[in-house]
């Protein structure tokens, strides 16, 4: 609550990113994974990544794990179960048979993934037969029903939280397209009944069932069987859900790690379309630069977490100096004081309203025009009513008329000028590719914009008109780009590699794996595409058209400056001079306090040390670098 | 540092019909003065002004004619004394020759020359190019202008002019406009010359950069079009934000009498074991720990060093896309130039040809970037087109990078076509809006843009280098007002507003905006307390003109104290005047609780609640609560129970986060 004195003078950028990273937990997931473990997915195989045939229980632990890997990076804070059917062991708050819970130390059930169970999950393969056991749940003779049980344990294990502020889902992994194939007569009916109506009870407390099936090469998964009934599907759905299936469980596989942001306003700005009438927008970010994971800083002794005290020392006497200070800008031979009311006033223009001054044609907002990523905005009702309305109207004639809105924003650190560009809504693949609004891009100030252009020319010593390509040039470069066309570009098609990398090491160092990962680079270019007879013919015909027939790379060599060759010939002379001496001896008998700094520095240049600080710091690190 | 120096000669016209705009140019050139004796304080300025009355330079003196033409200054290092100069210029009274002007301003940069002297040469003129020049006495005008951008060719003097259009011109006369545009433009072709026309006078305040900072480039190298053909490129930034100045931490610790005290502050930070506080442990015993899951992973940074991405220096062309797909919104950060690396005229023509070959089929080029070797990071932006008008300029590219696809949030948002039907415009409202729209135009043509980024200084910093200069003259001098040519950046222009008024007239009755009453109460007072425009100062100066403010203000009654009467209302007042930032202080000086059994203590304390909620400053409120009851605690200990049940009876607890979420 208190206010910190360095806030007042932090970039806007900082704490509004700073509030962004900070994770909401209210629309966390709540995810009891069930895998199947009967006999059945033991044998059952099909061709895996490598050609070779995996079982089915494999690729479903393997999956899982892989899942496992991305939550914790995605969605840290969601809580997770995982729970094997069809077990000869048992272990769950019920004490229901055929379903173990699989879990680590210092976990509940239903929690946080931690490292540990990655990690202990990962290698249950090897000790399951020992440990776990598989074995058919539903046998004819026996009331047993695993499945039944299976459902009953994760719904208990779902009890926590409320549906409000957490989604629940059960994700069910199996091959088995018929559970009850070994009964039959009344005893199937009456199971089938009570399974179903065990998920139906599941389901109406707001926990949704999904279905991840395995098929055999030679044997679909029926879906109609049995399964349809208890996910709840019909016409179309049943006959589109196997691929959907398949397509989910990949995607389980591959998912990117990305760390996931809940939906959240970032402030509520009353944007003045002129006197008399404001109506409400909210602001959104849509786009920022996701860092790594913020630092905390450990005890390396103890790896216990550390915090940063601060404290201001006065200079001149030592005293801890409390409160707010002063600031000062040295001026005219004084200093000039301000306290730091007095900087936020100088910042304070109508603050926290959106002011609108007029509108400009599309074309006027140049690709310079950009300092920082946009903010998305959209109208909101709840506190003045008929702000969506006003916002629609403006939306829809900014783009029928090609135009954008400038405005005057009141931010209270860094007041700017903003663009507002109406974006229409975008639907592709059947998902919103680019939401209906408004996104403000904040506008440089003449003073942000540095004239390169005008430098240059003036640089130049001869006044000469630029050179300029001919006709031919540019259709040559015309051919090319259609060569190098990428079809279908859209913005955010590549990961960021640096951070895929930093997610790939901190999961090998987390579960302690033996070698680091490889991260493919998305973002190098397609070097075979490029190398494709038409490509480099349209390239090559590019190259001499401008370049000419014999321009070669060889006499392409970095010309050198004046300058590099004068730091060359001071190296040489120095190596030279270096050898004069003999340093060691120089060394040993204390002779070197009778060199002088330029002699001292021959041998601190030739050993590419430091050459600042006064004579007898030279020595001595010449001395430490002789090992004296 | 020789390089950095600047030796500069602004020439002003200060006749009479540029009086309207001079208080402008007085506004720029202190600005200018303020910023050299911060950043540049080795720099040299003269100053020149041309249609005074007197006539007083040297060339007068020495071969006579250059008639009103006044040296202000003559080349000296910048120092407080010219600011005063340059606040209050004299108004001429003659329509003086720009010519002469220029030539007694090259005069004093070259009779100042100095062998030593490396760094840059400039004049600046200003002017409204409405008079004009006497013919020479032998050749022709244009062989005048040419000698004379000769003689700055030659002695690498580059001239920068501002003419001031607009309003100014109108009714001057057109012939000799367009052959004072015509002989400024030969400048241009002959020598390193830059010719900027403004339109109003806040565009002028902007024309011009008042602090130089030297382009440096932030890659030179290759662009790889593929591995056989690589053009050479230097790429600099084009725009970079000019940051509010990070000012030094001021200690007043030391003795008056200390003559030595350097009153700096150090930063002093100790690590301690969140669990036991007194444990410290020494900063190089620390190490950086990553959140994985619940768990925080110790990894030294040699740990990291040896796995971290650490991509090859350069910059790699990946293909060309349609313009349309990459849409303006997707720029994440300052913008960079590329241009092709000067000298080599082939790889200016590969890049003019590849730029315009874009242009012309509305193509970009999508590029991967690393700038510097051992950079941690890729950055993939793309390259548009940068056509130059200009014939002395060459073609060039702008970067801008775009985000990963990490870095773009796939929120969703209800489609407009699924709103309710009264959230919909009907074909009134959207007449309205789409004539509101076309009429506000800020670029009624392509020459007059208002608010044009080149053209619009930020109004903060202009605002903060005022109160620096004010406060060197009174240590207590109170944060001026923004300045009034610059309000046309933060508030609608009142003449577009007047011209436009029916549509916005109609634009306002089409809709009907109303706050919601279904919410709390307190909030919807904020809203309404906002809406009235009454109490607060930015919202008087948005929603009313300054006038009607200052009428408003005066019309208060002074109250400085709470009387008998009628202490509510006295309480409120002082609240509602809050003419000063420190209100709060008075209010809490005047103490109302210290006679806790009297009711009005406690009225006025709800009074001081309320206000504190509509001016969005919860805090004082709270730690003055807070106060109150930690004294209380040491008195009576049964008038501090009544006090406080009598508290909770009114809701008078600490403000929540709910009732003023701006600052909690």
């Amino acid at each position: 609550m208190d206010l910190d004195p360095e806030d007042v003078f932090k970039d806007d950028e900082d704490d509004e990113d700073s509030e962004f990273f900070q994770l909401r937990d209210s629309t966390k997931e709540f995810v009891v994974y069930l895998i199947d473990a009967s006999p059945k997915m033991f044998t059952a195989t099909c061709p895996g990544a490598d050609g070779e045939n995996e079982t089915h229980f494999h690729i479903a632990v393997t999956s899982v794990a892989q899942a496992l890997k991305t939550h914790i990076i995605n969605n840290t804070y969601n809580e997770v179960a995982i729970c094997f059917f069809n077990t000869k062991e048992k272990r769950n708050s019920q004490d229901l048979s055929g379903v173990f819970v699989f879990d680590v130390a210092e976990r509940e059930h239903l929690d946080r993934p931690t490292a540990r169970l990655i990690k202990e999950f990962g290698c249950v393969e090897e000790s399951f037969a020992k440990e776990i056991g598989s074995q058919y749940g539903i046998v004819s003779g026996s009331w047993e029903n695993s499945l039944y049980n299976a459902l009953w344990v994760a719904q208990a294990l779902l009890r926590k939280g409320s549906t409000k502020t957490a989604e629940k889902r059960i994700l069910l992994l199996t091959n088995e397209d018929d559970p009850f194939r070994n009964i039959s007569g009344i005893a199937k009916a009456d199971m089938i009944r009570t399974t179903l109506q065990r998920a139906k009870d599941a389901q109406d407390l707001g926990i949704s069932i999904e279905l991840l099936p395995f098929s055999r090469p030679d044997e679909e998964f029926k879906v109609s069987i049995f399964y349809a009934d208890l996910i709840g599907l019909e016409g179309d759905d049943l006959i589109e859900y196997m691929p959907s299936a398949g397509q989910k469980l990949e995607d389980m596989k591959n998912q990117l790690r990305k760390r996931m942001f809940a939906k959240r306003i970032v402030k509520r700005i009353k944007f003045v379309i002129t006197n008399g009438l404001s109506i409400d927008l909210h602001t959104y970010a849509l786009i920022r630069p996701t860092a790594p994971g913020a630092i905390t800083w450990l005890d390396s002794v103890t790896n216990r977490p550390l915090k940063a005290e601060r404290s201001f020392i006065c200079a001149d006497t030592g005293a801890l100096m409390q409160g707010p200070l002063k600031r000062y800008q040295p001026y005219k031979n004084e200093d000039v004081k301000f306290s730091e009311e007095e900087l936020r006033e100088i910042k304070r223009v109508s603050t926290g309203h959106l002011r609108l001054l007029g509108f400009k044609p599309l074309s006027c907002l140049k690709d310079y025009h950009n300092l920082k990523p946009s903010t998305f905005v959209f109208p909101s009702d709840k506190e003045v009513i008929g702000s969506t309305c006003a916002f629609v109207a403006l939306h829809r004639a900014m783009i029928r008329n090609q135009r954008f809105a400038l405005a005057f924003y009141g931010l209270s650190t860094n007041p700017r000028l903003v663009a507002l560009v109406a974006q229409e809504e975008i639907i592709s693949d059947g998902g919103q590719f680019e939401p209906p609004g408004m996104h403000m891009i904040f506008l440089p100030y003449s003073d942000d914009i540095r004239d390169i252009e005008q430098a240059r020319t003036s640089q130049l010593t001869t006044k000469r008109p630029a050179h300029r390509a001919t006709e031919d040039h540019i259709q040559k470069a015309a051919a090319l780009m259609k060569r190098i066309y990428l079809k279908d570009f859209s913005v955010c098609q590549f990961s960021n590699p640096a951070l895929q990398r930093h997610y790939a090491v901190l999961q090998a160092l987390a579960l302690d794996e033996d070698e680091m990962p490889e991260i493919h680079d998305e973002t190098l270019p397609d070097e075979e595409g490029m190398s494709r007879p038409a490509v480099a013919k349209a390239i090559q015909e590019f190259r001499t058209s401008v370049y000419g027939e014999d321009y070669d790379e060889a006499d392409d060599k970095p010309r050198e400056s004046e300058a590099s060759k004068k730091r060359k010939a001071a190296a040489e002379c120095v190596a030279q001079e270096y050898k004069n001496y003999d340093w060691e001896e120089l060394a040993d008998s204390g002779k070197l306090k009778d060199l002088t700094v330029v002699e001292l520095k021959y041998y601190l240049a030739a050993q590419k040390l430091p050459l600042a600080g006064k004579k007898e710091v030279l020595i001595s690190r010449i001395l430490t670098h002789l090992g004296k | 540092m020789a390089r950095n120096k600047e030796k500069m000669v602004m020439v002003l016209d200060v006749g009479p019909s540029m009086h309207a705009v001079l208080p402008e140019v007085e506004k720029l050139c202190t600005m200018l003065i303020e910023k050299k004796l911060i950043y540049h304080r080795a720099d040299e300025v003269g100053f020149v002004l041309f249609g005074t009355e007197e006539t007083d330079n040297e060339l007068t003196n020495e071969v006579g004619g250059y008639e009103h033409v006044t040296v202000l200054r003559n080349m000296k290092v910048v120092d407080g004394d010219l600011v005063d100069g340059v606040q209050q210029l004299p108004r001429g009274t003659v329509r003086g020759d720009y010519l002469d002007a220029i030539v007694v301003g090259v005069d004093m940069l070259i009779k100042d020359y100095k062998v030593s002297f490396k760094g840059r040469k400039r004049i600046c003129l200003i002017t409204n190019a409405q008079c004009p020049v006497k013919d020479p006495d032998e050749g022709t005008k244009e062989d005048q202008v040419s000698m004379i951008a000769k003689q700055m060719d030659e002695k690498g003097i580059s001239f920068e002019t501002i003419v001031v259009r607009g309003l100014l011109s109108v009714g001057a006369d057109k012939r000799t406009l367009e052959e004072n545009d015509h002989l400024l433009n030969l400048f241009s072709i002959k020598a390193s010359a830059k010719i900027v026309q403004v339109q109003n006078p806040c565009s002028l305040m902007g024309a011009l950069r008042t602090r130089h900072i030297s382009p440096v480039t932030i890659f030179r190298g290759e662009l790889e079009i593929s591995l056989k053909m690589k053009i050479k490129v230097w790429v600099y930034k084009k725009t970079a934000e000019e940051k509010f100045p990070t000012l030094k931490k001021y200690s007043d610790k030391a003795p008056p009498t200390d003559k030595f005290a350097t009153h700096d502050v150090k930063v002093d930070y100790e690590y301690q074991s969140v669990e036991d506080p007194d444990k410290v442990v020494p900063p190089e015993q620390r190490i950086k720990g990553y959140r994985y899951g619940p768990q925080v992973v110790p990894i030294s940074s040699a740990e990291w060093d040896a796995v971290k991405f650490k991509p090859e220096k350069g910059v790699k062309l990946l293909g060309f896309a349609d313009a349309s797909n990459v849409r303006r919104h997707y720029y994440v950060k300052d913008v960079n130039i590329f241009i092709a690396e000067p000298g080599d005229t082939r790889d200016t023509l590969a890049v003019s040809a590849l730029a315009r070959a874009m242009k012309e089929m509305n193509k970009v080029a999508i590029v991967r970037c690393v700038w510097r070797q051992g950079q941690q990071n890729v950055a993939v932006g793309v390259l548009t087109p940068n056509i130059s008008e200009n014939d002395n300029t060459a073609d060039s590219f702008y970067f801008n990078t775009l985000p990963f696809i990490e870095d773009v949030r796939e929120f969703q948002f209800p489609s407009f076509s699924n709103f309710p039907a009264s959230w919909q415009p009907n074909d009134k409202q959207q007449e309205a809006a789409d004539e509101l729209v076309k009429m506000l135009d800020l670029a009624p043509s392509s020459k007059d843009d208002v608010l044009l980024p080149e053209f619009t200084p930020n109004p903060i910093l202009e605002r903060f280098y005022r109160f620096l200069e004010l406060k060197s003259r009174e240590a207590d001098a109170a944060v001026p007002p923004l300045d009034g040519t610059l309000r046309r950046i933060t508030e609608p222009d009142p003449e577009l507003v007047a011209k436009n008024k029916y549509v916005l007239d109609k634009f306002r009755s089409s809709f009907e905006v109303k706050v919601n009453p279904k919410l709390k109460k307190s909030t919807q007072r904020v809203m309404e307390d906002n809406k009235a425009g009454g109490s607060d100062e930015e919202d008087g100066l948005l929603d009313a003109p300054p006038e009607a403010l200052a009428v408003r203000s005066s019309d208060d009654t002074h109250v400085d104290e709470i009387g008998d009467s009628n202490p509510v209302q006295d309480f409120e007042a002082m609240i509602s005047r809050r003419d000063s930032p420190d209100w709060i202080g008075k209010l809490l000086l005047s103490r109302p609780y210290q006679e806790i059994n009297n009711s009005t203590a406690l009225d006025c304390l709800e009074a001081l609640r309320k206000g504190c909620i509509m001016e969005q400053e919860p805090k004082q409120y709270n730690d003055f609560l807070r106060e109150c009851i930690d004294e209380n605690k040491l008195g009576d200990h049964n008038i501090f129970s009544r006090f406080y049940r009598d508290l909770a009876s009114k809701g008078l607890t600490l403000i929540s986060k709910t009732e003023a979420p701006d600052r909690l």
